[in-house]
């Protein structure tokens, strides 16, 4: 077990875990996030992704020690209100299904647009191939971060 | 739990006479008595509204992602003359008083359309009458407007709370008046979902997110095989590793036996896991470790070369048109055991208390399933369990009916007498089962000297999963089985058709998958009339349209709705039109769930020379609807996942074992490889059909049909290889 604080959307906790916990469970159980999901356990689905330092990781096959005292924000921290142009893109476009997957579309989608703030269909499907939606939303994921690259930004990130 | 099976199709046919004597089965008194008391007014089972107007509307069908939480609510909005903006939604958990609970066969807006509407009519009634009585003036003045009666000769108006607690005394209007379709302001219109905010900001809450004070956490290993027995455990390691609290047998009751398990219980979900890693356990597999789907495969195509039992839907002599005809034709389609693979992986939690009551938090399809499933199993009554289902993270027909994995979850807290949420890893998810069942489907027909076809024979082989834990099975075809492919739902001019099945019993668990046996039998019978058309020298669309216009089909009848949808189809797709070199285009059209679908998929080869999915065009044809938003969501959903299960990897089967095992070997579509896709919803007044599977049946043989025109290669096994092609 080891005493570690983390960092999570801007708020210091203080958790006693094994630092082999992969920060997943910490996030979801120790820090009761449970916005961030699990899918595979592998770093195949996308489910759990978060931001790490402001880039997208996959929080299940990411061991906690690893994100000690570093900027880990989670689709809670994406902004206060639901204001993030990317979650107001989600909901015009009436994105989600079951939803499940859409924490982590989100915290993949956010990054992308983070770092190119206007991607072509070829640059979405290459930032979010990793993430998985079962419920086949994909037409509208694509659509949604159109949209939202074409509004002005607001809320924070 | 094979009852509960057997019994999903009487529930879907009684299900609206329920829903009626539910909103209008409570006497004046029930109505009058302890409700009045409440701050909160419940007018009907389905809508309270407190004394400061806040209307809360019920919804009785779990949300899987096929938007019963806005659809159930909509339904009683719309008759209630309220805004969905407003008002609060609550999922019910089981209560007798709203009677059947269960989501699945794409029957919640269908079933539950005039029920719901009726509720919704009820209360605005009573609304109307108890404002008529405070004003002593007749109902017939009065009106119901955006949440306030209106007495239309004075312009007075009070608003529903202020209405609410004389509202509930109020008789119960026996038919109270239902909207005209014209003049509905909600139904039949694209519409925002109100659990979509909670889907985009991580506060929806799932099965696996529930956590309740003293919880532990379970993960169990299970035979590699489906159905090992446990022989020894060796727990020492596991029981030293940190946070672990116990190592327990746990059972998995699944379609009449009990499947064997080890759980380790700890104080995090990772200590579990770590556990559960260290655990050594000893199974004894003999008896399951045999199954293979190759072997599987053999024994299937032998039954599909023989006579089955034959469906009471055949007509006239199959077997002598075709001795009688100037070309036959056969062919044989093969469709593989595919997995659900909801994103969310099984999940639940229970607390076995020491009263001997059960508390549930879970992802389910059907809380009543649930409470009776579980009473059952535990030796109590259905009032002793409480459900509380949470947003499932898809479930596609997984979590529906068989509640094992919410069983295993209360078996383990009642052994280690503390509340329990039961993960399952995604190998636990994708290796165990139930899968959709691997089909062989064996089509023949027979065409007479002008082209004309004049017998067509249809075999389905595969298991029943009606029968599974069942022995009256002999001489019976599972009531599912031959979902699409009977004249009912295929009203081609046939003479002679015979319809048959044969069951093909497997020790591995199978269970509805989204669309059930349409999604396998269509593949066979839309791609083999393709096959027939092609054969008779014929445009596959055309041959279509000529075979139903034969039948002469009576207005708005289900041949009329075919030819209505193809046509739109064929000028939608542009069907008309020549393609250039190397590409190819594919109809099929199939009736499920009471909604007919038509998609025209287009192939074509990418840069890399690749033949790829270019385009997909739906034409739907679900009669009244709630939301064409949603309808057009899950019509998308359904294309993407007929894409998985005709393209990706199928479940395989060596020595018992399933050969895939999370989402690196079964690989699932991602939105690189999303075709273009255009959905028209057809603009009808008949009778909601399903919403949720019908758009996913014709997409396999639409898309085989495709590869044909492009490559003139006939795909009868799914799932195809486009990169090899
Ligand atoms: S749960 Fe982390 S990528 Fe799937
Ligand atoms: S919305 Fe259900 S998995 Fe993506």
């Amino acid at each position: 077990m080891a005493q570690l604080t983390l960092n999570i959307n801007k708020q210091s906790y203080k958790v006693d875990v094994d630092p082999e916990t992969p920060l997943l469970w910490v996030i979801r159980d120790e820090a009761n996030l449970t916005g961030t999901k699990f899918g595979c356990g592998i770093a195949q689905c996308g489910a759990c992704t978060v931001h790490l330092n402001g880039a997208p990781v996959r929080s299940c096959s990411l061991p906690v020690s690893a994100a000690a005292g570093q900027k880990i924000t989670t689709i809670e921290g994406l902004s206060p209100d639901r204001s993030h142009t990317l979650q107001q893109a989600w909901i015009a476009e009436q994105v989600p299904q079951c939803g499940y997957c859409q924490s982590g579309q989100l915290m993949s989608a956010s990054a992308l647009l983070a770092s190119n703030p206007s991607p072509t269909d070829e640059e979405i499907d290459a930032a979010m191939q990793g993430n998985i939606c079962r419920c086949g939303t994909y037409p509208r994921i694509r659509k949604a971060i159109h949209r939202a690259a074409a509004m002005k930004p607001s809320g924070s990130r | 739990m094979s009852t509960l099976i057997a019994n999903r199709r009487d529930f879907l046919k009684t299900s609206a006479l329920t829903g009626t004597a539910l909103v209008l089965g409570f006497s004046d008194a029930d109505a009058a008595e302890p409700l009045a008391l409440a701050a909160n007014h419940e007018i009907t089972p389905f809508v309270m509204i407190d004394p400061s107007g806040v209307v809360t509307l019920f919804n009785p069908r779990p949300d899987m992602g096929q938007g019963t939480y806005q659809s159930m609510p909509a339904l009683l909005a719309e008759e209630l003359c309220i805004s969905l903006d407003n008002v609060k939604i609550v999922q019910t958990e089981g209560d007798a008083k709203h009677g059947n609970q269960n989501a699945g066969g794409s029957s919640s807006v269908r079933r539950l359309w005039k029920p719901m509407r009726t509720a919704g009519a009820a209360a605005r009634e009573m609304l109307i009458a108890a404002a008529a009585a405070n004003w002593s003036v007749p109902a017939s003045e009065c009106n119901a407007a955006n949440g306030r009666i209106i007495h239309l000769p004075t312009k007075r108006s009070f608003g529903y709370g202020e209405l609410a607690a004389k509202a509930a005394t109020m008789p119960v209007p026996k038919e109270p008046k239902l909207k005209d379709q014209k003049d509905f302001t909600i139904l039949g219109k694209p519409a925002p979902r109100s659990d979509v905010p909670m889907k985009v900001d991580g506060t929806a809450q799932f099965g696996i997110d529930a956590k309740v004070p003293g919880m532990l956490y379970a993960t169990i290993e299970r035979s590699p095989t489906i159905g090992g027995k446990v022989v020894k455990i060796d727990d020492a390691k596991a029981l030293k590793s940190k946070g672990v609290k116990h190592v327990v047998k746990s059972e998995r009751p699944l379609f009449g036996s009990t499947l064997e398990g080890v759980a380790v219980i700890a104080d995090s979900y990772y200590a579990a896991v770590k556990g559960r890693k260290a655990l050594a356990v000893t199974w004894d597999t003999s008896g399951f470790d045999k199954f293979s789907t190759d072997a599987f495969y053999e024994q299937m195509r032998t039954l599909a070369a023989k006579d089955g039992i034959r469906a009471e839907a055949s007509k006239g002599d199959a077997v002598s048109a075709f001795k009688a005809a100037a070309k036959t034709i056969d062919a044989v389609y093969e469709t593989p055991f595919v997995a659900h693979a909801s994103m969310e992986p099984e999940a639940a939690v229970a607390h076995y208390k020491a009263d001997g009551t059960i508390e549930i938090w879970a992802s389910t399809q059907g809380p009543v399933w649930t409470k009776q499933a579980v009473a059952k199993q535990f030796g109590t009554t259905p009032d002793k369990v409480t459900v509380h289902p949470q947003f499932l993270g898809g479930s596609f027909g997984r979590k529906g009916g068989l509640d094992d994995f919410i069983m295993e979850a209360v078996y383990l807290s009642k052994q280690v007498k503390a509340p329990v949420k039961l993960v399952w890893s995604r190998e636990d998810d994708i290796t165990q089962g139930p899968f959709r069942p691997g089909m062989v489907n064996a089509l023949t027909a027979s065409l007479d000297a002008n082209g004309v076809v004049t017998g067509f024979r249809h075999r389905v082989v595969g298991p029943a999963i009606q029968f599974q834990g069942r022995k009256d099975i002999e001489g019976k075809i599972d009531d599912w089985a031959l979902e699409g492919i009977e004249p009912d739902d295929s009203p081609y001019s046939i003479p002679n058709v015979a319809i048959e099945y044969a069951h093909a019993p497997v020790t591995t668990p199978v269970m509805w998958w989204r669309s059930v046996y349409a999604s396998t039998n269509m593949f066979g019978h839309e791609s083999f009339i393709d096959e027939v058309a092609h054969a008779a020298g014929k445009d596959p669309l055309d041959f279509r349209l000529e075979l139903l216009a034969k039948a002469n089909p009576a207005p708005n009848s289900t041949g009329a709705r075919f030819q209505a949808v193809l046509t739109l189809l064929k000028e939608k797709a542009k069907w008309s039109e020549k393609l250039p070199q190397g590409k190819g285009r594919g109809v099929a059209v199939a009736r499920s769930f009471e909604s007919i679908a038509a998609h025209a998929v287009t192939v074509g080869r990418g840069a890399d020379g690749k033949l790829r999915v270019e385009k997909v065009v739906v034409v739907l044809d679900c009669g009244m609807h709630v939301n064409t938003d949603t309808v057009i969501a899950q019509t998308e959903g359904n294309i993407v996942m007929g894409l998985t299960a005709a393209l990706k990897d199928a479940i395989t089967f060596k020595n018992g074992r399933a050969e895939q095992t999370n989402f690196d070997t079964y690989r699932v579509l991602r939105i690189n490889e999303v075709p273009a896709i255009e959905i028209h919803v057809m603009p009808s007044s008949n009778a909601p059909g399903g919403v949720g599977e019908p758009g996913l049946p014709p997409l396999a043989p639409a898309l085989a049909n495709a590869v044909f025109g492009a490559t003139g290669k006939r795909i009868r096994t799914l799932p195809m290889n486009l990169d090899a092609m």
